[in-house]
């Protein structure tokens, strides 16, 4: 089942929220929608859920328009932020609720209903929790019943608006990789939204990097990762350091001392901490830095460090080579960066 | 209602005590004749204006015994009395128990122009003196009011009978059940109805399984409080009643008349049983608050 949104404006109270996104999702497709609090991800999962009407464009599921198909009929599964289980429920009367509210042809029977829903339970290993209710679970618990209640009517499409988001680190992590692995065995389309970097790159097939109302990119996690389309992107993806330099006959010159002559145009670079070249002798195509702190805790060693410039960055070497250089705070070292970017200025960001 | 943590620190548990915890515990603590005194002057308080009447409503019924207390009851006036209360109230109470789920329902969870007047509306029976109130209808159905000729043409009588009594009661006690409402469905939100509809429930399965068990407590609350309201009412009811005996006399007006009338016993048979609803009434709203853990939280 496939999700094809086309034009969709969408303003709260004229204050502009989606500024004609266009997307498509392809049948078993698993997509992320990332972007800082206030871009319009959210609202783009619920205008496709049918919770909110768009003020123009087009919704198709499956190739049909929607346009007048109310939210319980678009077949779509929908986990809430904060999960929104019915907290007068048990957990089995959770999951049972999709099932127990069918009327007519489609309607189970109870034994069925019975049998389904622990089927559901054993699958989030929860079976032994049938009798408990919401608020006797931790976070993580609620959300994995959050969401076989919304697989248990066998939707074709499944939004999870923020699925980790109030959980803590090492469960977050869990549910990731789990949620990874059951949409690779169920094959449901899905877009999940998140304002987490690592787990939009991490969980998903493809990327929809959001900003302030508008698709700022979409691709695969490699592709947006390592080719940032704009400025907004390169910096919301991971860590970047920001230089200021010039650009003239296609060299770059590091420093914005003086004003820029007519042939030069003034640039903002950007660098990944892990894309340093770090030294002690000085060379043609490296500068000078003076080392202010160092960080060895982690899988890299953090160095902060301040250019001849004046301005302040960040490097990641290997533990190895920190060794070998035999680094101190105070030293002076000189860095070559090894992968630039300078984006045209039409996409700066604002 | 809820037990007030005051004043407790463990010092037991307390490895060290520092000089601030001695000096915060000393001060949340008066002396002790300070205490007495004050509980004293509480309980005599109570006593004097609560306690005492109602005993005194009990004894002065109870005054020639028994059987003239029940003989008092079955007077056919006062009988009748008891039975239009009781029609009033069921009639009333359903009624307003609708109104208050939609307007909560309304101002909970939707936005829309004009939802601060329509908040601010609720209150306005709560506002309004209930003599008042009973005039506006007046003003409204009586043989001189805006649809009084209306009424007339069609042999409909509102006020001086028994519609008017009810119409007078719910608008004296509409506030009741929405004012519950509003504040606990408002933290509630609307994200488990909107879970619900997306799985396939409809607008009445939503409000019938998730909506209404979520407010169920509130709403049992309310319609007590309500209730206990409708008995009471004298203000807007004695306006709109017009005292025919035996016809459109509530209980209320009916302790007022046997009283004017110095039939002390009647009088006060008939407050007695008043009296003994409210104190029913005080019951199962302490009972609801105890059984309740989910609404008290709210």
């Amino acid at each position: 089942m496939s999700i094809e949104v086309t034009n969709i404006i969408k303003s709260f109270n004229e204050q502009p929220v989606l500024k004609d996104i266009s997307l498509r999702v392809d049948t078993g497709e698993l997509v992320a929608l990332l972007g800082p609090s206030g871009c319009g991800k959210t609202t783009l999962l619920r205008v496709i859920a049918g919770l909110e009407l768009p003020d123009s464009g087009r919704i198709m599921l499956h190739d049909e328009d929607v346009a007048k198909v109310q939210a319980g009929k678009r077949k779509v599964g929908f986990v809430f932020q904060h999960y929104a289980l019915f907290r007068h429920m048990t957990v089995f009367e959770n999951v049972a609720f999709g099932l127990r509210v069918r009327r007519g042809a489609s309607r189970l029977a109870k034994g069925a209903i019975r049998q389904k829903v622990t089927k559901l339970l054993q699958l989030i290993q929860m079976e032994n929790l049938a009798d408990r209710y919401p608020h006797q679970l931790s976070g993580g618990q609620r959300q994995r019943v959050a969401l076989v209640r919304a697989l248990a009517v066998e939707p074709k499409i499944l939004l999870l608006d923020e699925p980790f988001g109030s959980l803590d680190a090492r469960v977050r992590q869990e549910l990731r990789t789990w949620l990874r692995k059951l949409h690779d065995e169920i094959h449901l389309t899905g877009i999940f939204v998140t304002h987490d970097q690592e787990e939009a790159l991490e969980v998903a097939d493809r990327v929809v990097v959001m900003d302030q109302g508008k698709i700022e990119q979409v691709g695969t996690p490699q592709e947006v990762f390592h080719n940032p389309a704009s400025e907004f992107v390169m910096t919301f993806l991971g860590n970047v350091n920001l230089f200021h330099g010039r650009v003239e006959d296609g060299k770059i010159t590091l420093g914005q001392a003086g004003s820029a002559t007519d042939t030069q145009i003034i640039t903002r670079l950007f660098v990944r901490p892990h894309d340093f070249e770090v030294s002690r002798t000085p060379a043609a195509d490296n500068f000078q830095a003076a080392i202010l702190r160092i960080n060895a805790a982690g899988p890299n060693v953090r160095l902060e460090l301040k250019s001849r410039f004046n301005e302040e960055f960040a490097a990641d070497i290997s533990h190895e080579l920190a060794r070998s250089l035999n680094l101190n705070a105070g030293d002076t070292v000189y860095v070559k960066p090894r992968n630039v970017r300078v984006f045209p200025p039409n996409h700066k960001a604002d | 209602m809820v037990q007030q943590a005051y004043g407790e620190i463990k010092l037991e548990q307390a490895g060290t005590i520092r000089p601030t915890h001695r000096q915060a515990a000393v001060r949340n603590t008066e002396s002790a004749p300070v205490r007495w005194a004050l509980t004293g002057i509480a309980l005599l308080f109570l006593g004097l204006f609560l306690f005492l009447p109602l005993l005194l409503v009990f004894i002065e019924a109870f005054r020639n015994g028994i059987a003239t207390y029940i003989a008092a009851l079955r007077n056919d006036e006062t009988f009748s009395a008891i039975c239009l209360t009781l029609l009033v109230v069921a009639v009333a109470v359903p009624i307003n128990a609708v109104f208050g789920i939609a307007a909560a329902w309304l101002i909970a969870k939707h936005d829309f122009r004009g939802k601060s007047i329509l908040t601010t509306l609720i209150d306005l029976p709560f506002t309004v003196s209930p003599v008042i109130a009973g005039l506006l209808f007046i003003l409204l159905f009586g043989a001189n009011g805006w649809l009084g000729p209306w009424l007339a043409e069609r042999d409909l009588k509102v006020v001086f009978a028994v519609p008017g009594i009810v119409i007078a009661t719910m608008f004296v006690t509409f506030p009741f059940v929405a004012r519950e409402l509003v504040p606990l469905m408002q933290v509630q939100g609307d994200e488990e109805e909107q879970a619900a509809l997306l799985l396939g429930a409809n607008g009445w399965q939503t409000f019938r399984r998730i909506t209404l068990p979520n407010i169920k407590w509130a709403l049992v609350y309310g319609l007590i409080l309500c209730t206990a309201r409708a008995v009471g009412e004298f203000g807007a009811v004695s306006v709109v009643s017009g005292h025919i005996r035996g016809q459109t006399n509530t209980m209320t007006l009916q302790v007022e008349i046997l009283f004017n009338e110095y039939n002390f016993v009647g009088a006060f048979a008939a407050a007695s049983l008043l009296s003994a609803f409210a104190l029913v009434t005080l019951l199962v709203k302490n009972i609801i608050e105890r059984f309740s853990p989910e609404f008290v939280k709210k």
